[in-house]
């Protein structure tokens, strides 16, 4: 798909790069990002990376309509020009199952196969960090191995505790701060995800690489 | 410093916003009427995005401790100092141990009160605004509680220069209980085709009870959406109109998440999104009309710069404006 620029209100643009969740796609977000972060112009405010695209917020008093947009483009250029950036790495320890992984069980009989072995494709590879949203610090990973995909549950849960690694569709997860959700809880990591007092107050930010070790197994 | 004497409803500290850090999932916050908290900070001498207090429903009193200069404006309550009635859009200087009260009135949402100074508490992520979900920001994250003590910077002007402004009538906003809204169509317009946006324009929408600083819920005729009704997840914007299944819209307002997966049929305008939000729940309803992108930027600018123009110091009057000595 050629990318689309849309007008979101009179000052926002979203730059369309596809519409599905796929790796590569989500790879040249990233790097359509990390350009615009590269040499912040005047009158750019932020821009917000997700699966497919880039939502670049500026400020009207600063940038026009036209302005923002031929911007946007040169950036776009950029891209197809073969920019390349090296993501972080990060190490994330989990205790997986018992009080910490409530639906380990779960997603092993969803998918006919032990614990263990659910464990062991968890920490197989490594993973992106597609977006973040959902609460401040919450990771959007991916890709699960598709013996690791399983649906949300019905009904969320009203209190998920800080570090719970889960898993929802093809995505795993974690939640940075106690909060709803309805993602299936496999462990919990003590890494702690959000602190707004400190430097940086994220362990993620979008576009890193994950690798999962496990600590433990509470069967 | 101002103490917080009675707190009855939904009072919160907010500057300017957070910006940049949507990445990580962390909403812009800030005023939900930027034009009225920016036009308090300016009659009160501060720079347009200073920490000013928020006041959203129910009816508060505070005491300064000390004189401070004080000003007001937006929406939805009457305000006295002491015994005497203090019009919004202007400034006034308050005596330490006279009473400033603030009651929500039935017409609009949002009322601004700026110290000169500022309000001074400890800035998150770079920002003095209260996030109340995320629990950060302005006093601890929460809301204004009796007892509470709001510290005021040092004001940069002289409260003689800055203790009798007003607002000019031309420059404040004309709030209406009908507000036409304008707005921006898309980005899914395909998912909703002509026939849909054509009941959207035509309607009158009603700001539902189910509206908060997060969103502004709207009830109307459904704007169906055929096929799915989800949509790979994507930045979103503040003013931006999210259409779940149920077909009823819903604006994104100062604290709504960064990212979205349901349909968006059109974005408010940056100039008409106070309008909206000084519509009151379960009463008022929305016209929307739809505008060009560049045409929106225009009426921006104008309100800023009416906004700028339209601070007026009444210096003759300063005698009779000074209450509670």
């Amino acid at each position: 798909m050629k990318p689309r620029l849309i007008a979101i209100g009179d000052s926002a643009l979203l730059i369309q790069l596809g519409d599905e969740i796929d790796p590569a796609l989500n790879q040249r977000v990233h790097e359509l990002d990390a350009l615009f972060r590269a040499d912040p112009m005047e009158g750019v405010i932020e821009t917000v990376p997700a699966y497919a695209s880039l939502l670049f917020h500026y400020d009207p008093l600063v940038l026009t309509y036209e302005q923002a947009s031929d911007l946007a483009n040169i950036e776009i250029a950029r891209v197809k020009s073969g920019a390349t950036r090296i993501p972080r790495r990060i190490e994330v320890p989990v205790r997986y199952g018992g009080e910490f992984g409530p639906d380990l069980q779960f997603v092993a009989s969803h998918h006919h196969i032990s614990v263990q072995e659910v464990v062991s494709l968890h920490t197989a590879c490594e993973y992106t960090v597609y977006m973040m949203g959902f609460t401040p610090g919450f990771p959007y990973m991916g890709k699960l191995d598709d013996r690791l995909a399983t649906p949300r549950l019905a009904t969320p849960r009203i209190h998920v505790v800080a570090g719970s690694v889960g898993i929802a569709g093809a995505q795993t997860g974690i939640y940075p701060i106690d909060s709803p959700g309805g993602w299936r809880l496999i462990g919990r990591t003590s890494l702690p995800l959000f602190d707004p007092a400190a430097d940086p107050p994220f362990l993620f930010s979008p576009g890193d690489k994950v690798q999962f070790v496990s600590e433990a197994l509470d069967a | 410093m101002l103490e917080v004497l009675e707190a009855g409803g939904l009072a919160t500290v907010q500057d300017g916003g957070r910006t940049g850090w949507r990445r990580f999932g962390v909403p812009s916050s800030g005023p939900m009427d930027l034009f009225a908290f920016q036009a308090a900070n300016m009659l009160a001498g501060n720079p347009p995005n200073t920490a000013a207090v928020e006041f959203g429903g129910g009816d508060f009193v505070l005491r300064p401790a000390y004189d401070c200069v004080i000003a007001v404006a937006g929406a939805g309550y009457n305000l006295s100092v002491s015994v005497w009635d203090f019009s919004p859009w202007s400034s006034c200087l308050v005596r330490g141990g006279s009473t400033i009260n603030l009651r929500h009135s039935g017409f609009g949402m949002w009322s601004y009160l700026a110290l000169a100074g500022g309000v001074e508490v400890q800035p998150v992520l770079g920002s003095r605004s209260t996030y109340l979900r995320g629990h950060f920001g302005g006093l601890d994250g929460r809301l204004l509680q009796s007892g509470d003590v709001l510290r005021s910077g040092r004001p940069k002007t002289s409260f003689m220069e800055i203790a009798a402004r007003s607002l000019a009538e031309e420059a404040r906003p004309v709030y209406a209980e009908s507000p036409t809204v304008d707005v921006i169509a898309g980005p899914q317009i395909e998912y909703f085709g002509p026939d849909i946006m054509d009941t959207f324009l035509a309607n009158p929408y009603r700001v539902s009870f189910l509206s908060d600083r997060m969103g502004y819920r709207l009830e109307g005729p459904r704007l169906n959406t055929p096929g799915s009704a989800e949509l790979t997840s994507e930045g979103l914007a503040v003013g931006a109109i999210q259409v779940p299944a149920d077909g009823q819209p819903i604006v994104m307002m100062a604290d709504c998440a960064t990212a979205g997966g349901y349909p968006k049929i059109a974005t408010v305008i940056s100039a008409d999104l106070p309008l909206l939000a000084q519509c009151s729940p379960g009463r008022d309803e929305v016209h929307f009309r739809q505008t060009t992108v560049e045409a929106a930027q225009e009426k921006y600018r104008q309100k800023v710069h009416k906004l700028k123009m339209g601070i007026v110091s009444a210096e003759d009057d300063f005698n009779f404006m000074v209450t509670g000595g």
